[in-house]
C-alpha cells in the first residue's frame, strides 16, 4: 500500500462520510460546515488526479463563494433569534430503498464495465496549459461563460431586491 | 489491496452522486436541496477529471470540470435569490408547503 493509496482513502473517507452527514444532519448550519468538508475532499481528490489547477479553483469558488452564499441563504431565511435552526426529512424509508438501489446498479455497472484505460496521463503542472487551451480552442466558450456569469449577476441581483 | 485505478474513483463519485440525490428527495429546506445539487455536480467533475486523466485525453476534462464549477457559481446565485424571494412571500422555504404559484 503505497503513500498515494493511503492519502486517496483519507480524501475519499472524508468526501463520503461528510457528504453523508449533510444529507442528514438536522441542523443547517452544522450540515453547510459539513460541506465545507465534502468540497476539501473533492479538492484533495483532483491534486490526486493531477488536477492542481481545478482543485484551487474549487477551493476558491466553492468553499469561498458558493458556500459562503449557501450559509446567506440559511441565515436569511431563518429566524436568527431562534437557537436551534432545524429542518425536517420527509419519505425517509422510500429514499434510503431508492438511492440503495440506485448506488447498486450504478457501482455494478461501473464494476462490469472494462474501460479502455491506456496510459496515464503524466503530472505535468495545468495552469499553463489549461489556460492557452481557454484562450485558443476554447475561445468562443470562455467569452460565453462570462456573459452567462454577468446576466446571472445582474438577475440574482435584480430578482432579490424586488 | 489493489491499487488504486479509475474505478475507485469512480464509486466515490457514484457514492457522492447518490447521497446528492438523497439530499435532493428528503431534506425540506429548499437550501438543502442545493447543498444536494452542489453534491451531484461534484460527482459529475471528479468522472469528467478521472476519465479525462486514465483515459489520457489531455486537459479537455480539466477545463469541463471548470465550466461545471462557473455554472454552479451561476447557479447558486440565482437560486438563492429565488429562495429569498420565496422567503418574503411565504415566510418558510419548505419546499412541500410552497404549492401555489399565484397569491
Amino acid at each position: 500500500m503505497t503513500i498515494y493509496d493511503i492519502i486517496f482513502y483519507l480524501f475519499a473517507a472524508i468526501t463520503v462520510v461528510s457528504a453523508f452527514f449533510v444529507v442528514t444532519n438536522r441542523n443547517i448550519v452544522h450540515a453547510a460546515f459539513y460541506l465545507l468538508f465534502t468540497f476539501f475532499g473533492v479538492a484533495g481528490l483532483y491534486v490526486l488526479l493531477g488536477a492542481d489547477f481545478v482543485a484551487i479553483v474549487q477551493l476558491i469558488v466553492y468553499v469561498g463563494g458558493i458556500l459562503i452564499l449557501l450559509i446567506f441563504g440559511v441565515m436569511l431565511t431563518n429566524k436568527i433569534t431562534s437557537v436551534n435552526i432545524k429542518t425536517g426529512s420527509m419519505q425517509l424509508i422510500p429514499a434510503t430503498l431508492g438511492v440503495t438501489a440506485l448506488a447498486y446498479f450504478i457501482i455494478a455497472t461501473l464494476m462490469n464495465t472494462g474501460w479502455q484505460t491506456g496510459t496515464m496521463q503524466a503530472d505535468i503542472p495545468s495552469t499553463y496549459n489549461l489556460g492557452m487551451m481557454l484562450v485558443e480552442q476554447y475561445a468562443v466558450v470562455f467569452e460565453l461563460l462570462g456573459v452567462l456569469l454577468l446576466i446571472a449577476l445582474i438577475g440574482a441581483a435584480s430578482m432579490a431586491r424586488k | 489491496m489493489m491499487h488504486i485505478g479509475l474505478n475507485h474513483f469512480l464509486i466515490i463519485s457514484s457514492l457522492l452522486f447518490c447521497l446528492g440525490i438523497f439530499g435532493v428527495v428528503t431534506r425540506r429546506n429548499a437550501v438543502m436541496v442545493l447543498m444536494g445539487i452542489e453534491l451531484i455536480l461534484n460527482s459529475a467533475n471528479i468522472n469528467f477529471i478521472a476519465f479525462a486523466r486514465y483515459g489520457n485525453f489531455g486537459f479537455h476534462g480539466q477545463l469541463y470540470a471548470l465550466f461545471v464549477i462557473v455554472l454552479a457559481a451561476a447557479e447558486a446565485a440565482i437560486a438563492l435569490a429565488i429562495v429569498l424571494n420565496i422567503y418574503k412571500i411565504f415566510s418558510n422555504v419548505n419546499v412541500d408547503e410552497i404549492d401555489t404559484l399565484r397569491d
